[in-house]
């Protein structure tokens, strides 16, 4: 019976995955990517990856799905002019495409022997971090490095955003479409849904520790509430100019840093935390990383600044 | 005592399965959009709520029961929010063509 499911499961993946790359318009092929999202974290959860699956729908399906919807009713107005690649030119893009996937195929088959797990010892050396949740200790313990760099390739990816503005709107708002006036409805939502929202999120965070959750799902919550609020027309996108918002931007990758730094003199190593005080450092970067998360995916979703700073 | 629980369970979630199947088939075949958010509607409300309502006499703590009650409200309050949005931007259209023919 949950063969069955899976099977089901994994042909359906593939059906869509195909129909993204068949899709004609942009906009279809975006609609059907987030679709691809949705079933893929449930996917994530047959495979008991919990964590992974909340990401997933969160980053993959939620966010990404929307930066993807902006890009394409951005190209729309040119979108019908370009030229399609000629024959020849897919071709050669299917055959290099079908042997990357080959080639990690064969290798996911061909490989020989037991694989090497590294899960006994994250159980083993868990209970030392005084954390519950194996990924969360992963994520903040034992490759924290990583999980470090990725908060900053996310900034990074904001300054990549908006530097695709012209100059004369360099400090100014980015030129999120608001629907304020006209659909009171969304004013409704955007008045009632944030509290619980909010809620949602600090909970998603604070559970990190123990339970599937963390700063990076938390962090999509609250991106999505203030997208949400600013959509409506209730506050103003802020110029990304504005110093209060850079701050909150920078508080999450900054706390990790300086308590990693702090490790060097106290635990004896970069991103090593004193002992005992693991699991309470480690949630006080999430919060901070969560607030950060949240700005930064709300402000990518903002996109390019649009608007002269006001002088 | 617990084969009575499942037997619910097993009649609810099958009815919501159901309801989903309608719900897709509905938003499928229907001519309009109107028509097609009244199929979908259905499928937020009653298949998800009996889905819902099925799975509760498994959930093991009561707080896993209330986050379940708190999803189904959370796809209520936003599916009604949505439909109207889409509902409205609909008719905004229509009166654009109108105005426009």
């Amino acid at each position: 019976m949950q063969i069955a499911f899976d099977i089901a499961l994994v042909v359906l993946l593939l059906a869509i995955a195909g129909w993204t790359i068949v899709a004609r318009e942009a906009f279809s092929a975006v609609v059907v990517f987030m679709v691809f999202g949705l079933l893929l974290s449930l996917a994530w959860v047959r495979l008991a990856a919990v964590d992974v699956a909340l990401t997933e729908a969160a980053i993959g399906s939620g966010v990404t799905g929307m930066l993807l919807l902006n890009a394409a009713a951005i190209l729309r107005p040119v979108e019908a002019s370009y030229a399609r690649p000629s024959v020849s030119l897919r071709i050669i893009a299917g055959v290099f495409a079908a042997a990357v996937a080959g080639t990690l195929g064969g290798l996911v088959i061909m490989f020989k022997g037991e694989p090497v797990s590294l899960a006994p010892l994250v159980l083993d050396h868990l209970p030392a971090s005084g954390l519950d949740n194996p990924v969360a200790g992963v994520l903040f313990v034992f490759r924290s490095l990583d999980t470090l760099l990725e908060k900053v390739v996310l900034v990074l990816a904001l300054i990549g955003v908006w530097s695709l503005a012209p100059d004369k709107f360099w400090g100014g708002a980015p030129g999120l479409r608001v629907f304020g006036e006209r659909q009171s409805i969304l004013v409704f939502l955007a008045q009632t849904l944030p509290p619980i929202g909010i809620i949602v999120a600090v909970y998603m965070t604070w559970v990190g520790a123990s339970e599937p959750g963390g700063a990076f799902q938390g962090g999509a919550i609250l991106a999505a509430m203030w997208i949400l609020v600013m959509v409506a027309g209730l506050r103003n996108v802020p110029p990304i100019s504005s110093q209060t918002m850079r701050l909150a931007m920078m508080v999450g990758p900054l706390c990790f840093l300086v308590i990693g730094l702090a490790g060097i003199v106290l635990a004896g190593s970069f991103l090593a935390y004193p002992a005992g005080l693991a699991k309470p450092l480690i949630v006080v970067i999430e919060i901070t990383l969560a607030l950060s998360i949240g700005i930064t995916l709300g402000l990518l979703a903002a996109g390019a600044p649009a608007k002269a700073p006001a002088s | 005592m617990s084969t009575a629980f499942d037997l619910f369970t097993i009649v609810m979630v099958i009815g919501g399965a159901f309801l989903f199947l309608a719900g897709t088939v509905g938003l499928l075949r229907f001519p309009d959009t109107l028509s097609r958010l009244h199929a979908l509607t259905k499928v937020d409300n009653l298949g998800l709520g009996l889905i819902v309502f099925g799975l509760l006499p498994q959930v093991n703590s009561w707080t896993g029961a209330l986050k379940l009650i708190a999803l189904w409200l959370l796809v209520q309050y936003s599916g009604a929010m949505v439909t109207q949005l889409i509902a409205r931007a609909v008719r905004q259209d229509r009166q654009d063509q109108r105005q426009g023919a």
